[in-house]
């Protein structure tokens, strides 16, 4: 089976809104909604309302669409997220001169200033055993590592000045998804489903999809929603079993039997809704017949043997097999549902040189896994015609030195002065590359694009002035660039 | 019902109306301007950012914060028209405007300007900041309505509302209130017996007694402990990304036990912030102290220590900054504060008094507390002699056990599969020899920390261990296995990998260990412990001869036939102990971990008990009591032993230097500023002189000096909160100048002078809140308030509250009667679903627990920051990074799948219904249903929900009946001795999980 266009079908839904319930269907959509909004918006959910960022939320829909600040670029985002730090040294970023200077001190004036997390002082300059290829009309360097990604360098935007703050993998992953390096406050994709609620009605509005052998540093702090309330937190669709934690009706009850149940809950909560009058309860009715449709559309997006044997290639994913490729297509499913921010995590990235994390079998294999499924989900999205409103983002939470760590082999330590991400559609420039490294790779010369900057991007393509998109929060108010971030206009088209 | 619907609908429309009428009621300015209420936030909202206290961002040297400042040039008092502020605001001059077009700031509104006009009319007066002002005198108002407001509380509130020419809402009915207070004073939902009990009192003090009984309560203090414990950023682990699990609870258990005995609040504050400083603390003063200690450690391999103790030490700052001043002062950290006046000199002289811990990102000081210690009644290990019945009794079991053990190694007798050895080299450049026994001799030119690696070919698929042997041969020193002069080694790490990636051991066990060289040390990635064999004063093997260690797999693992396995031997420690020969082979199961006895003690075990000698019976008491030993040292390092090794504040002897760090970055003291006192904050009064010498004790008693304001109102405006949904200030964790102000300042005022007056009694004031009629209101909407009050600020009514999350853990068991009420003690790990941890870098040990301890209070279950109990953070719970000092309250469909469906919750669902079915079994269906929703929610279904829950349990029964497979699912075979059929208890579960669903059960109405 295919599924017809499913943006449109939720816009219709939407707008038919056959909720069961046709009491409230009435109050919900109506006149009713719209002062219950200001009633409870006032005292539920953002109490008090925030004064500059206002962003209205329907707390009886709380991830109903919203406008932004302005027309947005991008509908979606994809963040697919390389947990460890991939080498830009031997993946993107071709540096002759190291290759030249291979094994010997690095100058004194280029560490000076520089913090490492394991490096001792006297580590050598290490050059890419890895062989280069200028590929497309841009030009961009591309590793043999990488070789469907030479099929995209005309599709994606290259970020090669990119720059971070923290060194730890924990720290340094928070600040890549939350602004901040330490817990507590809301990532990326919980800003975003704040500021513009989701197209889906039947699935969370920020998910998250893991493949490699553990979790990233940092758990769930990666996609909390911090201090914005919890509707927006990431939900982590799990690879194995049911998608969804509780999503499984319990033993001896069926479908049917639920159905019933569902409605013995409504007509209860009805009742005392009539009784007491506290709109809050018509936000609890909504919020179980959600539960009761996502019980069958997780499972459906999960499905990947309703996609064609031709697609499943193309990513080199398999029905049933949990595997980064099989998460780039559900990416794909998911943004064709209508849900706002989608984040993958694949881990294991981190190649300081041990016997199982080295450049050589372990970088090859994070590549195999990684880079055709990644080109293909860019081909894939424009040929569907997605890709114009869906942002991809590729990356990890820093890159690696120019300057070889010795452990078990010679492997590289975290760099964060300067690394390369890449972006493809929602509104980014094709074939763009931006950012130019010394020659040695240890600093940018040139487009330097801070962590900070790529959030104010990302929301500016959603549609928000990344300023303005506040959260009210003991006494502060709070955004996900602080007080930083510039919005990178060169990249834009 | 359509009626209904009209009046529902109706209300709605005329909220809109007044909205749009209150535009009007702008226009009215009032008589005389509070330049508190009025002029404040208009200059805070516009002017603070460039012309406020921040002397790095001001602008034209212009400050309108003070005074004195704004006198100099841009207000003339009594002459608007000459007052070049006034002439700025409403300029037509794009250049000459203010707020400047650029800064994207609106212009002032008509009234804002009229305002300041009138302002400056009158004089121009300022006040200091509400909040920074002393507490005032209250005198009680007068009201017109007596009857109304027999309590103080009520006085304060009646005579607003009756200036609003508002009328209260009746008293709840009294079902609503029992659990109403049932639920805020002990988080439980009351029994029916309790509910009755109170139905039937007809006495006036009827509602009184029952208070007075729930303070009294132990299970007052769990939960409003809990309540504590959220600003106290309490968990069981240590936070970041490896996040290992600590053992905090002794601070949990003193939490409740201060709180049940009415600690008063002021010595709660000293002890928790100053315990350790006080002359001569006590035990429970020192545990206290680990209020603080509940900060963040990062176990990350490269960490920075210094970097995490400095984020330690902003944390404890901006705790106690919020817990008990209620400021954000974090803004402060960076650069001057630009709306308070907090100075970013300021911050660091409050660092300053939590500089000098001694911990840095470590464990640091700690001390041994036991289970039930916080609560008077420690338990511990049998001071003197055990008594000698138990111990007989226990040998026996312990007999038992190992001879069990020894069964089951007997049958689980492992085939161990030699591997096809396809690679073998060193990275120092050595090589190997493979001889006929398949065993690899190193040859001798290996670097002295070399490290092997070994490809190979398994012909098993499946394996689930690794056995290493390291082997004597002659061509050794004193035949090795080692290459030492002694023949020893110290083998640092042993890895397997396949496919690129390590595949970590759950366990490994050796025949042999050297003390302080345990075979554990070469699984932990730590390059300074590693397994070795030279013997020590009781070892019983010897060095120079054939050993084995066996490695046990996390996961069982398949390996295609195609696909080789690598195994990796590190040697770091010392120079030239290497593994001289070696061998290793796999299994595709795990074999049991081999008793650690030597044969005649496994003889003696085996021989049974009358016909042992008396040396085997020595022999079986003295390996009975090393067992002992070694399980009681054990259960002291467990996390969930009966004793915990607490972490504490201790001061250094030296304090270190604090310097003002440049934009919060700690790599960045301003040295030139010089190093800084401990002070305080010069807003509030009195301000703490920042004298040399001064400690975390000065502070604490400043915090709760009574001429400190901020500390009582913070505190009772915080418990004012839990009863009401919301403070009297709305944010509770800003009383600085952005704040909203108080909505009823004299209340606040009052409350907060008795509550100093009283001797700071906590459950005086709990007392005093819910036994105001203000408190007792039914919550119920009104349509004539949604217009008046539509937020509900003056209190004309209550508030329905959803209940947090571990609430709702708890009420679902209370109502069920399957809770466990056993207070304190080690956390617990109720069930929770598989794949939790699936996300996060390190896995939980997360063993779920048997018995009544599944059924503990939620409060109890083990909190790992990385990977919080799912039921909390669907509920809302922080994850206690940081001080929370407010719980929002979403509402959610993964909320709904967890009630729903969470195998905990189900359990409750069956629990519930075995209890009615049970308690009675000669009753009606219609009866069941009617005791099972008075257990849930303490009062009696309507006509139509009985009916609802009667049709749906009916429908259910109907099917049931003809699938009995499906009944028996739905209620297990523990429950099945109830008299009820299959299809009738099936169907009483699903009504029962429908009734835990409703939005009433999980609300306090």
């Amino acid at each position: 089976m295919t599924t017809p266009p499913i943006r449109l079908r939720v816009a219709e839904a939407q707008l038919l809104d056959s909720t069961r319930r046709h009491f409230f269907g009435q109050c919900a959509l109506g006149l009713g909604a719209m002062a219950l909004n200001s009633l409870l918006a006032a005292d539920g959910l953002a109490a008090p309302a925030p004064q500059r960022g206002k962003v209205a939320i329907d707390p009886a829909q709380p991830l109903a669409p919203r406008p932004a600040h302005f027309e947005p670029k991008a509908k979606s985002v994809i963040f697919l997220f390389m947990a460890g730090g991939p080498s830009q040294l031997d993946l993107f970023e071709d540096k002759p001169k190291l290759r030249e200077l291979h094994g010997q001190s690095p100058p004194a004036s280029l560490l000076a200033g520089r913090r490492f997390a394991f490096l001792k002082g006297n580590e050598t300059l290490l050059g890419s055993q890895r062989k280069f290829e200028r590929v497309g009309t841009c030009g961009m360097e591309i590793s043999e590592l990488m070789p469907h990604h030479k099929r995209i360098v005309d599709e994606v935007c290259w970020l090669r000045g990119m720059t971070t703050d923290v060194f730890n993998h924990g720290p340094a992953k928070l600040f890549m998804n939350t602004g901040f390096n330490a817990p507590g406050r809301p990532a990326l994709g919980a800003w975003a489903t704040y500021g513009l609620g989701s197209e889906s009605r039947d699935l969370p509005g920020f998910v998250v999809l893991q493949s490699g052998p553990r979790g990233p540093r940092a758990g769930a702090s990666l996609w909390a929603s911090g201090f914005l309330p919890t509707s927006f937190q990431g939900v982590p669709f799990r690879s194995k079993g049911d998608p969804i934690l509780h999503l499984r009706s319990p033993e001896g009850v069926t479908r049917q039997a639920e159905r019933d149940f569902y409605d013995t809950v409504g007509a209860l909560n009805e009742t005392r809704l009539e009784e007491v009058g506290d709109p809050e309860i018509m936000t609890r009715i909504n919020a179980y017949e959600m539960a009761y449709r996502m019980q069958t559309s997780a499972p459906d997006l999960m499905d990947l043997s309703q996609e064609s044997q031709e697609t499943l290639d193309r990513y080199g994913a398999k029905s049933g097999q949990p595997s980064y490729a099989a998460n780039c297509l559900l990416a794909r499913r998911l943004v064709e549902r209508g849900v706002r921010f989608v984040q993958l995590y694949h881990t294991d990235w981190d190649h300081h040189g041990d016997q199982a994390n080295n450049l050589s079998e372990a970088l090859e294999a994070r590549c195999r896994e990684v880079d055709q499924a990644s080109a293909a989900l860019v081909l894939d999205l424009k040929e569907r015609g997605l890709l114009n409103d869906t942002l991809v983002v590729w990356g990890g939470e820093f890159g690696r030195t120019p300057m070889g760590e010795v452990r078990a082999t010679i492997g590289r330590d975290h760099h964060i002065d300067a690394f390369t991400m890449w972006l493809a559609g929602g509104g980014t420039k094709p074939g763009c590359i931006l950012g130019q490294t010394d020659e040695l790779g240890f600093g940018i010369v040139d487009g330097k694009v801070h962590v900070h900057d790529l959030h104010a991007t990302i929301l500016h393509q959603l549609g928000f002035d990344h300023k303005r998109l506040t959260y009210r929060f003991q006494g502060r108010d709070f955004r996900l660039t602080d007080v930083h971030g510039n919005v990178v206009q060169e990249i834009l088209s | 019902m359509a009626n209904r619907r009209l009046v529902f609908c109706g209300a709605v429309l005329s909220i809109l109306a007044v909205r749009q009428s209150s535009a009007l009621a702008e226009e009215k300015l009032p008589e005389r301007i509070s330049f508190n209420e009025h002029i404040r936030p208009i200059l805070s909202n516009n002017c603070y950012y460039c012309h406020g206290p921040d002397p790095k961002h001001r602008e034209a040297d212009l400050r309108l914060d003070e005074r004195e400042g704004a006198m100099l040039s841009a207000i003339v008092p009594g002459k608007p028209d000459e007052s070049e502020l006034l002439r700025r605001v409403t300029s037509d001059d794009e250049h000459e405007l203010m707020p400047p077009p650029a800064s994207k700031r609106e212009r002032l509104s008509e009234r804002d300007t009229a305002i300041l006009r009138r302002w400056i009319e009158q004089g121009a007066e300022y006040e200091g900041h509400w909040a920074f002002l002393s507490l005032r005198q209250q005198t009680l108002p007068a009201v017109t309505n007596e009857s109304l407001a027999t309590s103080a509380i009520d006085r304060f509130i009646q005579a607003r509302l009756e200036a609003e020419q508002i009328s209260p809402s009746d008293p709840a009915d009294r079902s609503t209130l029992v659990r109403r207070v049932s639920l805020d004073l002990t988080g439980l939902v009351p029994s029916p017996a309790e509910v009755n009990a109170f139905l039937e009192d007809g006495s006036p003090d009827a509602y009184e007694r029952l208070v007075d009984r729930l303070l009294a309560s132990p299970h007052f203090g769990e939960r409003w402990g809990r309540h504590w414990l959220d600003q106290a950023r309490y968990a069981d682990s240590n936070g970041y990304t490896i996040d290992s699990e600590r053992a905090m609870w002794p601070y949990r258990d003193w939490v409740i036990q201060s709180l049940n005995e009415d600690l008063p609040f002021d010595q709660f504050t000293i002890d928790q912030l100053a315990g350790d400083l006080l002359p001569e603390p006590t035990k429970k003063q020192l545990v206290a102290t680990a209020f603080h200690r509940n900060t963040l450690i990062n176990e990350e391999g490269g960490t920075d220590k210094e970097q995490f103790r400095h984020e330690a030490v902003v944390d404890r700052v901006n705790t106690t900054s919020a817990v008990w001043l209620g400021l954000t002062v974090a803004c402060a950290q960076c650069h001057t504060h630009k709306f308070d006046p907090i100075s970013h000199r300021e911050y660091y002289e409050l660092f300053a008094f939590f500089n000098s811990a001694a911990d840095v990102n470590n464990r640091g000081e700690a001390i041994a507390v036991s289970r039930g210690e916080m609560f008077g009644h420690p338990v511990m290990a049998k001071p003197s002699g055990p008594d000698p019945e138990d111990a007989a009794r226990r040998q026996a079991a312990w007999e038992a056990r190992e001879l069990a053990r020894l069964d089951g190694m007997a049958a689980s007798k492992v085939a161990w599969s030699p591997l096809e050895y396809l690679e073998f080299e060193t990275k120092g450049g050595a090589s190997f020899q493979r001889l006929d026994d398949n065993s690899l001799l190193q040859d001798g030119r290996a670097a002295p920390k070399d490290r092997y690696r070994i490809v190979a070919r398994s012909k098993l698929e499946d394996i689930q261990a690794v056995r290493l042997r390291v082997l004597t041969h002659d061509s050794l020193p004193k035949q090795g296995p080692g290459t030492a002069g002694n023949g020893n080694f110290v083998l640092t790490d042993f890895n397997f990998i396949t496919a690129g990636q390590k595949r970590p051991f759950q366990s490994a066990f050796a025949d042999h260990e050297q003390p302080d060289f345990p075979i554990r040390g070469a699984i932990d990635e730590d390059a300074k412990t590693g397994w070795a064999i030279n013997v020590g004063p009781n070892s019983k093997g010897k060095m120079n001869t054939n050993h084995e260690a066996v490695f046990i797999l996390e996961k069982p693992l398949f390996v295609p036939a195609d696909q080789t396995v690598e195994f990796t031997l590190s040697h770091e420690l010392n120079d030239n102990y290497l593994v001289g020969r070696f061998a290793i082979d796999v299994a595709e199961t795990a074999p049991a971990e081999p008793l650690p006895y030597e044969t005649q003690v496994v003889e003696a075990l085996t021989t049974p008990r009358d016909k042992r000698t008396k040396e085997q019976a020595r022999l079986v008491a003295v390996a009975f009591a090393k067992a002992e030993v070694q399980r009681q040292s054990r259960k002291q390092e467990s996390t969930t032993s009966d004793t915990a090794q607490l972490m504490i504040m201790k001061e250094l002897d030296k304090p270190r230097e604090t310097y003002v760090a440049l934009r919060g970055d700690f790599l960045r003291p301003d040295k030139e500023v010089g190093p800084l006192s401990p002070g305080g904050l010069h807003v509030i009064q009195p301000a703490l002189p920042a004298e040399p010498g001064r400690t975390r004790l000065d502070l604490a008693r400043w915090l709760v000096s009574p001429e400190n304001p901020l500390t009582p109102r913070v505190t009772t405006n915080r418990i004012w909160m839990r009863y009401f949904g919301k403070g009297l200030v709305e944010t509770e964790e800003d009383f600085g100048t952005q704040g909203t102000p108080p909505s009823h300042p004299e209340l606040l005022d009052w409350l907060a002078a008795e509550f100093i007056r009283r001797g700071w009694s906590q459950k005086d004031l709990h007392r005093r809140i819910v036994t105001s009629a203000a408190y007792r209101r039914s919550s119920h909407a009104r349509s004539d308030l949604m217009e008046k009050d539509p937020r509900n600020l003056l209190l004309a009514r209550q508030e329905r509250l959803r209940i947090e999350a571990e609430v709702v853990r708890d009420a679902a068991l209370a109502a069920s009667g399957l809770l466990d009420r056993t207070l304190g003690g080690p956390s617990v790990r109720p069930p929770q679903p598989e794949g939790v941890y699936a996300f996060t870098q390190n896995s939980k040990r997360w063993v779920a627990e048997t018995g009544s301890q599944r059924y503990r209070r939620g409060m109890y279950t083990a909190f790992f920051r990385s990977a919080p109990y799912p039921l909390f953070t669907t509920f809302d719970a922080p994850d206690f990074q940081t001080v929370c000092t407010r719980r929002l309250r979403s509402n959610t469909p993964l909320q709904a799948l967890t009630v729903a469906n969470d195998v905990a919750f189900v359990e409750i669902a069956q629990g519930l219904a075995a209890r009615v079915l049970s308690e009675l079994p000669e009753s009606n269906v219609a009866d069941r249903l009617h005791r099972a929703f008075q257990l849930a929610l303490a009062r009696p279904p309507s006509d139509r929900e009985l009916s609802v829950l009667q049709g749906f349990h009916e429908r259910q029964a109907a099917e049931l009946k003809a699938e009995p497979e499906r009944a028996a699912l739905l209620m297990p075979h523990s429950h099945q001795r109830l008299d009820a059929s299959a299809a009738e208890a099936g169907a009483m579960v699903l009504a029962c999980r429908a009734i835990l669903n409703t939005d009433s059960f999980i609300t306090r109405e």
